[in-house]
């Protein structure tokens, strides 16, 4: 393992009875950079996130945080990262102020600096005349900025967001985004990201995909969308089955079909329309064409949608009570 | 160090919580003195004295005491869970103190606020016409301190262990009342059934509850209403070693728990 990087992870399998929620994904995180982790709901991304910031111990494999082991010196991982979680953290009984304050005392900030540290965070993030105001007023985007704010209190070298837009509107999205971007540009903080959103995934430098407790792909998001290579186009038709068909004999297409949708990647696609229209039998409904998304790229990697939710819940579901049962025992 | 610190923070959020939770505060009052006026008041007449100097009034103020820490030292694993269900356990849980830390912060924090509602009893309890002597205070609150830290360790370990809410309140029923009931509050536990006898003697909170019954009525009385344990009458000093005892145990137990929580 090199020094250079700062998450390494080789390896890494957690098993729930015998169900691998995270099976043999070994990658490499460089500092400074935007990481994101990309699938479906119940691909192992929370389980991932969990066993690199202590709170879950591997199966087997190795992980190491800034050169410290993750089983081994949890104690100085734990100190190097912060942390805002798909589920709110905060104390609700107590003050912005009091949480940020306990953060502060658990991560053994020098009473010199926290006051200035706070001030710091709570400004970037929060409306500070609201410092004393108890949680439990707060809004969801605002409770979820003021975790941010407490993640980065103790300056961590690294920033685990675990869905970190879950549940806000578009506009408190956007902020949250211009602020941690912010950051990796000011403090050269290296931020690990989990997302099913697509246009946050963009926002990374460099994406792993995951599905079913695999790593299927990584690389910057204009690779990955080059494996698609071309233009896509969708169509809905009077008859789906006869239209595809007719793409695979008379174009020498492979189309995909999802959702009530054809779609299919082409080199030119708004030179391909025109033919299409004209020469196919099938009557067409509808057609659009766009630029390849992660979206599709995750289609073409695994062959099915990120927005497959239902068979996802169910994996997630059964991971989570193998949790449970794990943890009683 | 670091780990002082991390026990002082764990028990100083505890503190402030139960200090902006004012309603709570006088509810699980409400409870003990409820049975201190009624049983009390209304038995006194009936029961005569139970010893030289002691209506059922003056033996049953001291168990209340003992009853108030017991309660609220067994409700602290009530924070456990909840810190669970509103996920700020998981802040407390990557922060880089140490789990042993995390639990000795909590049952010195449910050790704390036992502590406080006991002494909130001895300050209403003349208002109910129970006096005791002012002289024995610097015992008697280290006294109950100890029990009180016994039994918060026990609250947190559980609390730690049960994950929902319905179940830690079935589990917490089902374990307060009979070690209320079978520890000496409300009778002695002199001439008993063999069965209960040996019930009320495995449960720690009798020796917790003599010893303060001991230091509130004064050792003379008490001894004719003490444990005894194969013809040997209990003294404060032998009951404080089996409250600390256990509450060894179970301060062992709960940081355990704690190393292991994932």
């Amino acid at each position: 393992m090199s020094k250079s990087h700062i998450i390494e992870v080789e390896h890494l399998v957690k098993k729930y009875a015998n169900l691998a929620a995270v099976n043999d994904v070994t990658f490499s995180v460089e500092p400074g950079e935007i990481f994101g982790l990309l699938g479906p709901n119940g691909a192992g991304k929370t389980t991932t996130i969990n066993i690199l910031c202590t709170l879950s111990k591997p199966t087997s494999g190795k992980a190491l945080i800034n050169g410290f082991d993750i089983v081994r010196q949890q104690g100085q991982v734990r100190q190097c990262i912060g942390l805002v979680f798909q589920d709110p953290s905060l104390d609700e009984r107590l003050t912005a102020l009091e949480n940020l304050d306990f953060h502060s005392r658990v991560y053994n900030i020098p009473a010199s600096l926290r006051a200035e540290r706070t001030e710091q965070v709570l400004k970037m993030v929060e409306p500070w005349e609201r410092r004393r105001d108890v949680v439990k007023t707060f809004s969801g985007g605002m409770k979820r900025r003021l975790e941010l704010a407490r993640g980065l209190l103790h300056h961590p070298r690294v920033l685990f967001l675990d869905e970190p837009t879950l549940g806000l509107d578009p506009q408190t999205r956007n902020r949250l985004w211009e602020f941690i971007l912010g950051l990796q540009k000011t403090e050269g903080t290296t931020i690990f990201l989990t997302t099913h959103y697509m246009d946050e995934a963009e926002y990374a430098d460099r994406i792993a995909v995951m599905d079913y407790g695999q790593l299927i792909a990584l690389d910057s998001p204009e690779v990955l969308k080059g494996m698609v290579g071309g233009d896509m186009i969708s169509l809905s038709t009077t008859d789906d089955q006869k239209a595809q068909t007719e793409l695979k004999e008379r174009y020498n297409i492979q189309p995909e079909y999802d959702d009530g949708q054809i779609s299919f990647e082409i080199a030119d696609g708004s030179r391909f329309i025109p033919t299409l229209i004209k020469g196919l039998k099938t009557e067409i409904l509808s057609i659009s064409l766009r630029r390849p998304t992660l979206d599709d790229v995750f289609l073409k990697l695994t062959g099915h949608r990120l927005r497959d939710e239902a068979v996802r819940s169910e994996f997630k579901e059964i991971v989570r009570q193998m949790g449970r049962h794990q943890r009683r025992r | 160090m670091n780990n002082l610190w991390g026990i002082y923070t764990i028990w100083y959020r505890d503190l402030l919580r139960f200090w902006r939770d004012k309603a709570r505060m006088v509810t699980s009052l409400a409870f003990p003195l409820l049975f201190l006026v009624v049983f009390g008041s209304g038995l006194s007449g009936s029961m005569g004295m139970l010893a030289p100097g002691v209506n059922f009034s003056k033996f049953i103020f001291p168990g209340i005491i003992g009853m108030t820490v017991l309660i609220t030292s067994f409700m602290s694993g009530v924070s456990v869970v909840w810190d669970r269900e509103f996920g700020f356990l998981k802040e407390v849980l990557v922060a880089p103190i140490s789990r042993v830390a995390v639990a000795a912060g909590k049952t010195l924090g449910g050790a704390t606020i036992a502590l406080i509602q006991g002494t909130l009893i001895l300050v209403f309890a003349p208002l109910f016409g129970v006096t005791f002597p002012l002289k024995i205070l610097p015992q008697l609150l280290p006294v109950m301190f100890l029990v009180a830290c016994a039994l918060s360790a026990m609250g947190i370990f559980l609390g730690s262990r049960i994950k929902s809410m319905e179940a830690h309140q079935a589990v917490m029923q089902l374990l307060m009342f009979p070690m209320i009931f079978l520890s000496g509050v409300f009778f002695p536990v002199n001439n008993l059934p063999l069965w209960m006898n040996v019930l009320v003697k495995i449960n720690p909170v009798t020796y917790g509850v003599d010893s303060i019954r001991q230091l509130v009525l004064g050792a003379e009385p008490a001894a004719a209403l003490g444990i005894t344990i194969f013809g040997h009458t209990m003294s404060i000093a032998e009951d404080l070693m089996i409250v600390a005892a256990f509450g060894v145990l179970m301060v062992v137990l709960a940081m355990w728990s704690f190393g292991s929580q994932e």
